[in-house]
């Protein structure tokens, strides 16, 4: 069996200093190469803490994060940057795309903020991402101007266009109507078909999550449960 | 482009309002800054050019005779001592064309004159007035004063018993261009002489006492033949003068002084001027730079989600600090540009306003293109080094923490 992409071992992560809360007490979790799993369990329960520390945005108090057979908890802040940008995809509730760019800027972000320079092939690559979620003739438009789904949409080509094993999505349909959330969800179910992207997906949407192929639930900083359909 | 370079530059056109407001900020402090110190160094530089316009910028002379002993001391015989300062004689420089020419050769110095210069009373009619008499030769003065240029009546002509004398000597010996009067020197040599120019160079005491005459007649009037009582030199920093007074002085042995040490109170008073626009310029900077780092600041603040998710996607840490400083510099520079315009403008304003009536500027500002690039480097390193507050703000916020809280 190949690597996993994804190998989470014991990690605890505290806060505070004189009072310790732990948001995380010892978990451990395994995603293989083109799983398309959700991230469940009530609020205050872990969830977000552990994809903060899986996206590499926060560090465990201890335990060990290794992506793509590299562990992380070695590197400083400089080469997780970098490792990040080519590794890991993000899609976040409320879009977060940057209000002053337009849509084909944005998706051009990751690259264009990595490397440094803008380059032609950068913005094709861009153009082309953005057709394949069906927004090639809004690329010129402030993402100001787009409704919300259109934005998601925006969202999801920023985060696949350097082609990333492993895209975390933090409530990707939490702001949208039906509609659009079905829209997003097919969306990310064919970017795993077609290039093998493995999705790891918080949601509180039960429909959402009994659709994936796995669901993890989070209780008070541990695994709780963990089936494979 | 490069992309801190292109965020930076749309941050500041999406957020117009604010780049418009911080940029007129920038340059009306540019603006004050350029305006006071054009009008500053205008008023200096004129102050300097009337008092340098009546002097040389360093005079050399013999120095004072010392008391010199009647009766050696010796093993033989001791002496009780009384010291009486000697009386001063006019006296030439020892070998003064060697000296001349030593002088000329240091480097900075233009130009040299040599002048015997001593004292002696104007006759005519019933005024009998004290003159200063200032022999010199007629190419090489003009070098170090320009008289000609100040002739208000007649040529500037002192060959054979033509003389050239102050306006306010002239007028208190009731003379015109044409008339003779008759001069007498400290050494007792009278000689009626012809004027045939009138000057006014601006100074009260040059104008009232100086009679310029050849130096062949001048030496023969102090009975000093071939023989300079100083020479006079122009150095081409009117403020290395000092500098080149000493050299001559430790070189030479003789006396040399500098406009700026006969010159002292005003000198005083130009650096107390300089201080207080100095001082102004510094709060004026220190204005500009709070206001810049206060809309950085507040804008960093507004986007400290959208910072979050650049450090997400990839954005280095150092690259999120290169967009604000290129924030700060930018505004800095372009309001530099816009300031010293406007500075310009204020400066030619001011300088046609205030003109006198016979349309010549009563305060003349100078603004040269130093002043300019000076106050352009000033703003946009104001800019950068304030912005570095905000810009590592920026870098070092948590990416979690903001994209959540942000």
């Amino acid at each position: 069996m190949a690597d996993p992409i994804l190998s989470v071992q014991q990690v605890i992560r505290e806060y505070g200093d004189r009072v310790r809360t732990r948001a995380l007490a010892g978990v451990d979790l395994m995603l293989d190469q083109g799983e398309f799993a959700a991230l469940i369990g009530p609020s205050g329960s872990g969830k977000s803490t552990l994809l903060n520390i899986v996206g590499l945005l926060d560090r465990p108090t201890s335990g060990r994060v290794i992506l793509a057979g590299l562990d992380t908890s070695n590197l400083d802040e400089r080469a997780l940057t970098a490792f990040r940008a080519r590794t890991l995809g993000f899609v976040f509730q409320f879009h977060h795309l940057l209000p002053a760019f337009t849509a084909v800027e944005n998706v051009m972000l990751p690259e264009w903020a990595d490397r440094g320079i803008a380059t032609r092939e950068m913005r094709v690559r861009a153009e082309a991402m953005l057709q394949s979620v069906g927004l090639s003739d809004r690329a010129q438009f402030k993402t100001t101007d787009l409704s919300g789904g259109q934005q998601q949409r925006v969202a999801i080509a920023r985060a696949l266009v350097r082609r990333p094993p492993l895209v975390l999505a933090d409530e990707p349909t939490g702001n949208l109507d039906t509609n659009s959330s079905e829209e997003i969800f097919e969306l990310m179910r064919r970017f795993n078909r077609e290039l093998g992207t493995t999705f790891l997906i918080v949601t509180h949407d039960p429909r959402i999550a009994d659709r994936c192929d796995r669901t993890i639930e989070i209780v008070d900083g541990l695994v709780k449960s963990d089936h494979v359909r | 482009m490069p992309f801190q370079w292109f965020v930076a530059l749309r941050y500041m056109r999406d957020a117009r309002g604010q780049t418009a407001l911080i940029l007129s900020a920038v340059s009306v402090g540019v603006s004050v800054i350029v305006f006071l110190s054009a009008l500053i160094n205008g008023l200096q530089s004129s102050l300097i050019e009337t008092t340098l316009g009546s002097q040389p910028h360093v005079t050399i002379r013999v120095p004072r005779e010392e008391p010199r002993p009647l009766v050696e001391a010796s093993s033989q015989r001791s002496i009780a001592r009384l010291i009486q300062p000697a009386s001063q004689r006019l006296r030439s420089i020892d070998q003064w064309p060697v000296v001349m020419a030593d002088a000329e050769r240091i480097p900075g110095v233009t130009a040299a004159s040599p002048t015997v210069t001593g004292s002696g009373i104007a006759t005519r009619a019933d005024a009998r007035l004290p003159i200063v008499i200032r022999g010199v030769d007629p190419e090489r003065f003009l070098a170090i004063i320009n008289v000609p240029r100040k002739i208000v009546q007649g040529t500037f002509d002192v060959s054979g018993d033509s003389v050239v004398i102050g306006s306010t000597l002239a007028t208190d010996l009731g003379v015109e261009v044409g008339d003779k009067v008759r001069v007498a020197s400290t050494e007792g040599i009278e000689e009626v002489m012809k004027i045939s120019g009138v000057f006014t160079l601006g100074s009260a005491a040059v104008d009232k006492t100086w009679v310029i005459t050849s130096l062949r007649h001048a030496q023969s009037m102090f009975a000093l033949p071939g023989g300079a009582t100083t020479i006079e030199l122009k150095v081409a920093e009117v403020f290395d003068a000092d500098r080149i007074a000493n050299e001559i002085q430790s070189q030479t042995g003789l006396l040399a002084d500098s406009w700026m040490a006969l010159n002292a109170q005003l000198l005083s008073g130009l650096s107390a001027q300089s201080s207080s626009k100095i001082m102004i310029q510094v709060c004026v900077v220190l204005t500009v730079a709070l206001g810049i780092a206060s809309v950085l600041i507040v804008s960093v603040v507004q986007k400290s989600r959208e910072i979050g998710i650049l450090r997400a996607v990839g954005a280095p840490a150092n690259r999120v600090l290169a967009i604000f400083l290129i924030q700060g510099g930018v505004l800095g520079l372009i309001g530099s540009f816009l300031g010293s315009a406007l500075g310009v403008i204020f400066s030619l304003l001011f300088e046609t306003l205030t003109s006198g009536p016979n349309g010549l500027p009563r305060f003349p500002v100078q603004v040269d293109l130093e002043l300019l690039a000076g106050a352009t480097l000033l703003a946009t390193g104001v800019g950068l080094i304030t912005a570095v507050i905000p810009a590592g703000r920026a870098a070092n916020l948590d990416p979690a923490t903001a994209i959540r809280s942000g």
